[in-house]
């Protein structure tokens, strides 16, 4: 009985850890058998340009129009501080570096987690659903390879290309706002944008985006290939995609920009 | 050409098969037949190599499962699942042709798409149909495609999964001619599960019984309707009183 009262409490405290662990190496078996797809052929060429249509290219309104409106409203907030001690100056500067070192990459990246992740999860788990992922088994095609390895990899190139004009836009929108509102002379704000920026800044913000872009795909994927039975079981898997990828986008920023910035 | 010898499953604690022993010999038909939730799905998996048996051996034409190169081991296999399983982003063609195009039957790419369009052919589709995508047709049609996919690369073994399910009469009878045609047209040993008496006297040469895991009674498709087995009897007359337990 007493044994019961002691055990009883740490049982319900290990299922969970124990869960949690297990679901951990499973991701991490999923990510390294898609990281070994990707340098063993054959490779699915079709399927990469498919891919690279649907996450890069069709992301780009969504992208160019979170930009954007990231860019004014830095404006006008840096503005608004810097001017409690003199410093409306630094407008353009900030406005270009929060842009590409943060603020392009993360939240082009939600964004397309919220449009990309759910997309790739909801398709794969109703493949799954619809017998199509044994069908590919039975077709000779191993779909790791054939689902997962192009859209990560298509994903994971994309993404810097995102970011890199997600970051021109949101610039031109901080631009757009500060000649137009708040007085700035256009040729002076894009001197000083161009001025301050250094090539490290852009850098690192793009190799954030590979790195979300890896993340956003892999999630996806993942989740879509362990999607339950029938539409809640699909639609579990799509908002675990898009939940877990938003997560860990936001970690693996923490963690870049600390390897990247840290002094 | 298909032996399975005591073969089990379980799914966490429930056990699906429990020791199913059959064995078909090449060029035949045989159509397992059993209730719903009785491992005929299951059976077909453990073959393929799409579910991992937890004890038991499957030989296909004397190779073991699970042994040598995977790819060459289905390359031999077609099958129509129940739903078609149709890839709903590609055209009918590609549906079809899908073996053709990639991995070690690659052929070019007319020479593809030209395959494709005789095995729709033969499933009665005209090539009108070869560029429609799977979501344009009917339930019947992506029978038909799913059965034309199943034969693209002339396979030694094909596998019919509730071949007749969600069809009307008339298009059941259809598809299980074609599939009698196809079989003997091709040679091809052949598994069909269903529940569909129509189809076990259409499609077979032998039958098997499956309940509660096991294999209940084998036989000709002439020795069904005469045998003594309860289980079988209850089921080709469809009682509701037998050994074959209903939920009512």
């Amino acid at each position: 009985m007493n044994a019961a009262i002691l055990t009883r409490p740490l049982a319900a405290l290990g299922r969970p850890v124990l869960a949690g662990l297990g679901a951990l190496g499973r991701v991490v078996l999923y990510t390294l058998a898609v990281v070994s797809h990707l340098v063993r052929p054959p490779f699915y060429f079709r399927e990469f340009a498919r891919a690279l249509l649907s996450i890069g290219w069709l992301s780009l309104p969504v992208v160019g129009l979170t930009a954007v409106f990231t860019g004014g409203a830095l404006a006008l907030q840096i503005y608004a501080g810097g001017s409690r001690f003199s410093a409306e100056s630094v407008v353009p500067a900030i406005v270009a570096i929060g842009m590409v070192r943060e603020l392009g990459p993360v939240l082009g990246a939600l964004m397309v987690a919220a449009r990309v992740a759910s997309s790739i999860a909801a398709e794969i788990g109703t493949m799954k659903v619809t017998e199509q992922i044994d069908a590919l088994v039975t077709l000779s095609t191993d779909p790791l390879k054939y689902l997962a390895t192009p859209r990560v990899l298509a994903a994971t190139l994309s993404l810097p290309v995102l970011v890199a004009v997600g970051d021109a836009i949101g610039i031109m929108g901080g631009w757009l706002v500060g000649t137009s509102r708040l007085g700035f002379n256009s040729s002076v704000y894009l001197t000083n944008t161009a001025d301050f920026l250094e090539p490290w800044d852009v850098t690192s913000g793009l190799l954030k985006g590979a790195v979300f872009g890896f993340i956003i795909a892999l999630m996806g994927c993942y989740h879509g290939m362990n999607s339950g039975r029938g539409a809640q079981g699909v639609g579990k898997a799509t908002k675990q995609a898009v939940v877990m990828a938003s997560v860990l986008i936001l970690a693996s920023n923490y963690l870049l920009t600390e390897i990247f910035f840290s002094a | 050409m298909i032996k399975l010898d005591n073969v089990h499953k379980a799914f966490g604690g429930k056990k699906v098969l429990r020791g199913v022993t059959l064995e078909v010999p090449q060029g035949e038909s045989m159509v397992i037949i059993g209730g719903s939730g009785t491992g005929k799905s299951v059976t077909l998996k453990c073959i393929l190599g799409l579910v991992e048996p937890d004890a038991g051996t499957i030989v296909v034409a004397g190779q073991r499962m699970g042994r040598g190169d995977r790819e060459a081991f289905l390359s031999r296999f077609g099958m129509l699942f129940q739903g078609a399983a149709l890839f709903d982003s590609l055209p009918v063609w590609q549906n079809v042709a899908f073996r053709l195009l990639r991995g070690h039957q690659k052929r070019p790419h007319s020479e593809a798409r030209a395959i494709a369009i005789e095995k729709l052919r033969r499933v009665g589709l005209g090539p009108e149909t070869a560029d429609l995508f799977p979501a344009e047709l009917s339930g019947g049609m992506q029978k038909r495609v799913g059965l034309a996919r199943a034969i693209a690369a002339d396979p030694s073994i094909i596998f019919f999964d509730e071949p007749t399910t969600g069809l009307d009469p008339i298009m059941a009878g259809v598809i299980n001619d074609l599939i009698r045609e196809i079989v003997v047209e091709m040679g091809a040993t052949a598994i069909t599960i269903t529940h569909d008496m129509s189809s076990v006297r259409a499609i077979a040469d032998d039958v098997a019984m499956l309940h509660d895991g096991v294999i209940k009674w084998t036989g000709t498709v002439g020795e069904m309707d005469g045998c003594d087995d309860p289980y079988v009897q209850q089921f080709i007359h469809g009682r509701a009183e037998g050994p074959i337990e209903t939920l009512r």
